[in-house]
């Protein structure tokens, strides 16, 4: 298998990495470990050590930081941005739709049970349409590059992604320590993601609030390990960071208590699942919640991002269906590509999957972090088999896709620099108009050849730039 | 008929208690069956919160009591036609696609006993097989009060043999569910039983939806499908998704609940 290497257009250096090649090249050996333990005492400093993604382990380990950034060219990323806000688009009007009348059901597009029988389909919320009919406020797509002009999304999060605080501390440190970097490349800002993200929260508060709306971002606590990221963009935000039993429901709304008295809330940034939102619609035995919350929602007393329900948008069944829905809300081709993806639970689906194991990858479909997973190019016979012994006692479990070529990136190593293979998550805005900052989450896998970039499989993270004109 | 109804519910606390919050489905649906007069939901100390029709066409209201209060009454009085509609629920207006009544939920969950169930019935058609399954749960929970309670599932109901309407509407949704058909639970009044007693507790039954007729009432308790005695509330996947109240309080005392509910025929 080839593998599309960023830094290179042929033999010579890509334009975007020149000045990097160069920074590299001149740098002294003993400068480059200082300066890599500086940046793991900063990181340690800012106390951003939480695990990414839910993938569990130990929530204060420190994921590895890169200080090679990736680089992206104007161009390059003019084609992403618009490919990722083609596909934000569809997916709010997907859930518009099927919380709605289901227009794409009854045009027999996606089949009505993959949707109102998912365990992620809200029946409370039909016929309620959130502010703007937005229902997923901040979408993480997954992406990755197979070569120049080809990218693929994994998946898609419509829920609540986790990660941008990376985003924007590898960003910070970057700047600090390398300010000479920044002075001699035309690199696009992301520091202004917090304002963006409040201005988002902000546009979709509920008709009833008639001042500047008051947002808040409801956590489940301490213990979660996205809290640092929950008070981080609190703090950037300046809006309080609340758990449930801050707020509470009186009368028509919903408010926050304060050192002066209740606060009335307008737009909450929640954190937690929608079974734990309230007790009084949702898991009767929910502590974390607020009781009452959902009819206050329900009545237009207050906003919730993403709205409940939003997450039947993400579901891996659904995921085969973006580009259909692209199709059918947009009018349009799709400009990022779907992977092709196998349902194990299909027979004809299982038949090809068993014969083709060596060449696939093979996921749980409840399952994340790269735990319990097949990459078979990468696997021996016997790991092979035992995987197969797996499928075959639940088939229903996973779903597989072709193993991509994921491209690879300039990062240190040992020796000086080598590619190591790359994926990225940007954070798309949708409020009353879609933003996207330019850039996003890189995360690498450090060990050679290795396609899995989660951070409990050896991953680690990359500052990622864009190149103004 | 023309109804009244009493309804009354008080919640006696050993503690007193701040911040109750309620959701009340405690309004009559509106289709061709029912036709509602006047209608007062009043809840002691408390503030009328937010209501507004959800999905399913049933009317929620919220209700806030700040306190504290050492106990509350939800008090519901009212006045309603109904009329015979075999069963039908005609000119219901809601927006939740009937696949998602498909879904099984923790009081519904299917066993071995009532996969078993599900499949020992046969009808000539999906009407038919409604009428057959809904037989077959009256046929095999004799209905006796007392020996289940609130959270008994419909298997458990199934296994014990008895149970009251709440446990005959589990037992008969999930069987309709494992046969394909849509179903769900519905919680209402019941005027009096087929034998002409007044019924004077709240009351349940099953919705089930049959092709080119929409959803349709069977009440496996009594052997019947709802007519001009039954006055509908709302409904849901079981019992407590169906729940006319449901409510939380900041309190750490005992809670004692005591219901009264009246159903009366006026004089047109």
């Amino acid at each position: 298998m080839s593998y599309y290497n960023e830094m290179f257009e042929g033999d010579s250096v890509r334009d975007p990495y020149a000045r990097l090649r160069e920074w590299v090249e001149t740098m002294p050996d003993d400068f480059r470990q200082m300066k890599q333990a500086e940046a793991e005492a900063l990181f340690r400093r800012i106390g951003i050590t939480f695990a990414v993604y839910g993938e569990g382990g130990d929530p204060d380990r420190l994921i590895p930081f890169d200080m090679m950034p990736r680089v992206f060219e104007q161009a390059e990323w003019r084609r992403l941005e618009r490919g990722i806000k083609q596909r934000a688009r569809a997916l709010n009007a997907f859930l518009r739709d099927v919380y709605g009348r289901g227009e794409i059901i009854r045009a027999g597009r996606i089949p009505g049970r993959l949707v109102y029988q998912n365990e992620a389909f809200e029946k409370s919320v039909v016929g309620f349409v959130p502010p703007r009919g937005v229902y997923s406020h901040i979408i993480g797509i997954d992406l990755v590059r197979t070569a120049k002009d080809e990218f693929y999304v994994l998946e898609d999060n419509c829920r609540t992604p986790s990660g941008v605080s990376y985003m924007l501390e590898n960003r910070e440190i970057m700047m600090r320590m390398f300010p000479q970097l920044f002075r001699g490349n035309r690199i696009e800002p992301v520091d202004q993601y917090p304002d963006l993200l409040r201005r988002t929260l902000e546009s979709v508060a509920p008709a009833k609030c008639n001042d500047r709306p008051t947002c808040v971002i409801l956590t489940p606590g301490h213990y979660n390990s996205a809290y640092y990221e929950h008070s981080f963009l609190a703090n950037l935000m300046g809006v309080e960071l609340v758990e449930g039993q801050d707020l509470f429901v009186d009368g028509e709304f919903c408010y926050m208590r304060t050192t002066t008295g209740p606060k009335r809330v307008d737009v909450i940034y929640r954190r937690i699942d929608d079974p734990y939102l309230d007790p009084l619609c949702f898991r009767p035995d929910s502590m974390l919640g607020i009781p009452g919350l959902m009819d206050v929602y329900r009545s237009g007393g207050v906003s919730i991002c993403s709205a409940p329900g939003a997450g039947v948008a993400d579901d891996k069944a659904i995921y085969t269906f973006v580009p259909e829905m692209i199709r059918f809300y947009l009018g349009e081709e799709p400009i990022l590509n779907n992977v092709q993806t196998w349902t194990l639970w299909k027979d004809d689906d299982y038949r090809y999957v068993m014969e083709h194991l060596p060449e696939l990858v093979v996921k749980e479909v409840h399952g994340s972090g790269g735990y319990g997973m097949l990459v078979g190019p990468k696997s021996t016979k016997e790991e092979i088999e035992v995987f197969r012994a797996k499928i075959q006692a639940n088939p229903s479990n996973y779903i597989a896709q072709p193993t991509l070529a994921l491209s690879t990136c300039p990062t240190f190593v040992n020796e000086g620099i080598a590619p190591r293979h790359v994926d990225l998550r940007p954070y798309c805005l949708c409020g009353d108009r879609i933003e996207l900052v330019p850039g996003g989450l890189t995360r690498v896998a450090l060990r050679e050849g290795s396609l899995v970039v989660n951070s409990s499989q050896g991953g680690g993270v990359k500052d990622t730039w864009v190149l103004s004109e | 008929m023309r109804l009244k109804i009493s309804h009354e519910t008080v919640y006696r606390y050993g503690q007193p208690i701040r911040n109750l919050v309620q959701s009340l489905r405690l309004t009559p649906s509106v289709f061709e069956g029912q036709k509602t007069h006047e209608w007062q939901i009043d809840v002691s100390g408390g503030v009328k919160g937010p209501g507004f029709r959800d999905g399913a066409g049933d009317w929620i209201e919220g209700w806030t009591v700040r306190g504290p209060v050492d106990h509350v009454t939800v008090r519901i009085t009212g006045r309603i036609d109904t009329r015979d509609m075999a069963g039908v629920l005609r000119g219901h207006r809601e927006m939740i696609h009937p696949l998602t009544y498909l879904r099984d939920s923790p009081a519904t969950r299917p066993d071995d006993a009532l996969r078993a169930l599900a499949q020992s019935v046969t009808g000539s058609d999906p009407l038919d097989l409604a009428h057959q399954l809904s037989a077959s749960v009256s046929d095999r929970i004799a209905f006796r009060p007392g020996v289940t309670h609130t959270g008994t599932t419909a298997s458990q109901a199934l296994a014990l043999g008895e149970g009251v309407c709440q446990d005959h509407t589990h037992a008969l949704t999930a069987i309709a569910r494992l046969r394909g058909l849509p179903a769900r639970y519905v919680s209402g009044y019941l005027h009096s039983t087929i034998d002409g007693q007044a019924h004077d507790a709240a009351h349940a039954w099953a919705e089930i939806q049959v092709e080119g007729l929409g959803w349709i009432g069977f009440d496996a308790a009594n052997r019947c499908c709802p007519d001009e005695r039954y006055v509908r509330l709302g409904s849901g996947l079981d019992a407590a998704d169906a729940a006319p109240i449901r409510g939380v309080a900041m309190g750490t005392g005992s809670e004692d609940m005591d219901v009264s509910v009246r159903v009366e025929e006026m004089a047109q």
